[in-house]
């Protein structure tokens, strides 16, 4: 794990970084980050326990222990990656272990809105690009360069058009991923919806 | 794209704005929190130096933590301790509603809400928990998110997200005796697949549909996101009104009534589109139990665990790690296979009627020889019930242990958990590695009944053989 961990903030344009291949379908938010680390009421620690159990059972052999992966922080996975528990303490652990984007065949829906919402892009390529960067990493390194406003992955042998959902895109892009104030700009519009609502007219006071 | 469904319109009464970059803002009816997943939420707001907006919208309730052998406080677990008093501080400052344990409302939070009334049609509900798509069974809008968007949420009382597709799940028919909700969604989780759901609301309906109780129809709402379903409902019926009608929170003399008008205007148009449409035969659905880890590896009683050329080839990946983990062989039966530990309980099937189910199954037997059995009802309430009910001295004296409510081994965050490689059968949600809380733990989901049936078989059976 590296040490200098900073959060993103602001606008997310481009990022660059060596890429780390995980082999699996339905890789669920409990093998990120089993159960008992969530143990926590802050998630400054959970970068050391990323995929603990599944670390122990390769015994160093996983792609997150071997040394080569070290600096990796582009993560490359197969499809419904992220399924299962809504737990944000799945993508802060990656994060906190250096992963700032990630690229799949799929996501689970959850997990994804949580990456967003802290930061992390996650881009889809049909399942052939994703086998090609896989076979690719076998042998060699691949450090991708990531344009969100081209949403084009660059290297020097491969280049992706890689997708990514307009409304993401553009959040990382004006920052707006951060979505509190943005939020907090239509305060007028949330009181009005508060008063229309129907049921909080005839429901019973919480008290 | 959908049109007039009951999704369309919960999702277009509650939308505030349209983003700039292109996503809905909408509002949340009801918040729910928990201790695992908020109190970096309450920590984002301190740091932004923002107030919860709407602190009545938003009620608590302590279920992962808990441990439901000794309740006492403090916890045993320094750190679960830490975690309830962090709930109890923010709720206490942020000045929101907290049934604390003792108060005689606490539980499992999808177990709370509803039996509270606070779960209602037409309403939007976001909780920091996947399952939250339980409340759909309800005919409102629910769905799991992260932490920042329950920072989000206590701050703003709306989330940024984009609109689902909806998928309805036509089911013709009705379940055959001995088969339950849980096996109806397992089958229907298998024949979809884990992912189909990504992107979608699904709206689950058909005879078998009406036909099911609200606590069922719980059941099959709840595992929508083992699906990938963020979200999961039904269209509100008699049953959803009396129900509610007379709960705690449920509304009151000249307020019901006018809720009961607006509720009986809630529901998909006979015509409505659907971005698709799946048809099943309930008839034809037998007793569960899935034999992988995930919740789509499942297979009926009788059947055998699928050989790999039986697969689709995307299925084949995770079947091969499957049969490594669960040190199971493709093409042998399910039935028989020995269990150590019975589990019933949990969000999914962890309330009264799924106690009332497993009690007929375990009257006047005996859990099998080292088989340790435990049954954690989902709520003080359930366990009150059904204590009133007797429930609790059966399962005692068939050598269950009857515990105190809370999440317990459905992720194991209490000491409530599988050791080495013991193999569980379990009416929980999920069967991922390592999910009950051992690195080699293995899982298999079935009906409460099925459970029942495997405790005192001491290996997985058919419910039917004991219930004619």
């Amino acid at each position: 794990m590296k040490s200098e961990f900073t959060q993103p903030i602001g606008k997310i344009s481009n990022i660059n970084g060596q890429c780390i291949p995980l082999i699996g379908n339905d890789i669920d938010t409990d093998r990120i980050i089993p159960a008992r680390f969530l143990k926590c009421v802050n998630f400054d620690s959970l970068g050391e326990s990323v995929f603990e159990d599944d670390r122990k059972t390769l015994k160093g052999k996983h792609p997150f222990d071997l040394k080569e992966n070290k600096n990796a922080s582009i993560l490359i996975v197969n499809s419904n990656f992220g399924c299962g528990s809504s737990r944000e303490h799945a993508p802060q652990a990656l994060m906190r272990w250096g992963i700032k984007a990630i690229i799949g065949e799929s996501f689970a829906d959850i997990f994804y809105s949580n990456c967003i919402a802290i930061g992390i892009p996650c881009f889809t390529l049909p399942k052939k690009s994703i086998e090609e960067i896989q076979n690719y990493c076998d042998n060699q390194f691949l450090f991708l360069e990531i344009d969100l406003k081209k949403s084009l992955a660059k290297s020097k042998d491969l280049n992706f058009n890689l997708e990514i959902r307009e409304s993401s895109r553009k959040m990382f892009l004006t920052g707006e991923w951060d979505a509190t104030s943005t939020l907090l700009e239509n305060e007028n519009l949330i009181e009005n919806k508060f008063n229309d609502l129907p049921y909080l007219k005839f429901n019973t006071p919480l008290l | 794209m959908s049109q007039d469904t009951l999704f369309d319109k919960v999702w277009d009464l509650h939308k505030v704005s349209s983003l700039p970059g292109g996503s809905d803002q909408i509002f949340i009816g009801l918040h729910l929190i928990h201790e695992v997943t908020s109190p970096q939420a309450f920590g984002a707001l301190k740091d932004k130096k923002l107030k919860v907006k709407f602190p009545d919208r938003t009620v608590a309730t302590v279920d992962h933590i808990v441990p439901t052998d000794n309740q006492s406080r403090p916890f045993k677990d320094n750190l679960a301790e830490q975690m309830i008093e962090t709930l109890e501080k923010n709720c206490l400052e942020n000045k929101i509603r907290f049934f604390n344990i003792g108060s005689g409302n606490q539980g499992i939070v999808h177990v709370v809400a509803p039996e509270l009334g606070l779960t209602q049609p037409g309403m939007t509900i976001a909780c920091g928990d996947s399952h939250t798509s339980t409340h759909g069974a309800f005919g409102s809008i629910a769905f799991g998110i992260g932490t920042s968007q329950v920072r989000d949420v206590l701050a703003t009382q709306t989330l940024a997200m984009n609109k689902l597709k909806v998928r309805q799940i036509w089911c013709d028919n009705t379940l055959s005796k001995g088969v339950y909700a849980k096996d109806l969604v397992l089958h229907i989780i298998n024949k979809l697949g884990v992912k189909a759901g990504v992107g979608f609301a699904y709206e689950f309906a058909g005879p078998a549909i009406h036909e099911l109780s609200m606590e069922e129809r719980m059941t099959i709402c709840n595992m929508s996101i083992e699906g990938g379903a963020r979200c999961g409902y039904i269209n509100p019926d008699e049953k959803t009104f009396n129900y509610i009608k007379n709960k705690l929170y449920a509304p009151k003399n000249e307020h019901w009534d006018r809720a009961l008008r607006w509720w009986e205007s809630l529901k998909s148009d006979e015509n409505s589109i659907y971005d698709d449409v799946i048809k099943l035969d309930a008839s034809k659905v037998e007793p569960t139990v899935t034999w992988g880890i995930t919740p789509g590896q499942s297979i009926s009683i009788n059947q055998q665990i699928p050989l790999l050329d039986e697969l689709s080839p995307n299925d084949k990946l995770v079947a091969e790690e499957a049969y490594e983990y669960m040190s199971f062989k493709p093409g042998q039966l399910i039935k028989d296979t020995p269990v150590d530990v019975c589990f019933i309980g949990s969000c999914t099937n962890g309330r009264i009627s799924d106690l009332r189910v497993a009690a007929k199954v375990l009257k006047g037997k005996k859990v099998a020889k080292n088989v340790k059995a435990f049954a954690v009802p989902g709520s003080e309430k359930v366990a009150t019930k059904a204590k009133q009910e007797g429930l609790d001295q059966i399962f005692k004296d068939s050598g269950f242990q009857w515990r105190e409510p809370g999440c317990s081994m459905c992720l194991a965050m209490n000491s409530d958990k599988l050791i080495g490689n013991q193999v569980s059968a379990s009416s929980s949600n999920r069967n991922f590695k390592g999910r009950q809380g051992s690195p080699s733990g293995r899982t298999l989901l079935m009906s409460p009944a099925m459970v029942a049936a495997a405790a005192i078989n001491g290996k997985v059976s058919d419910v039917r053989e004991f219930i004619n």
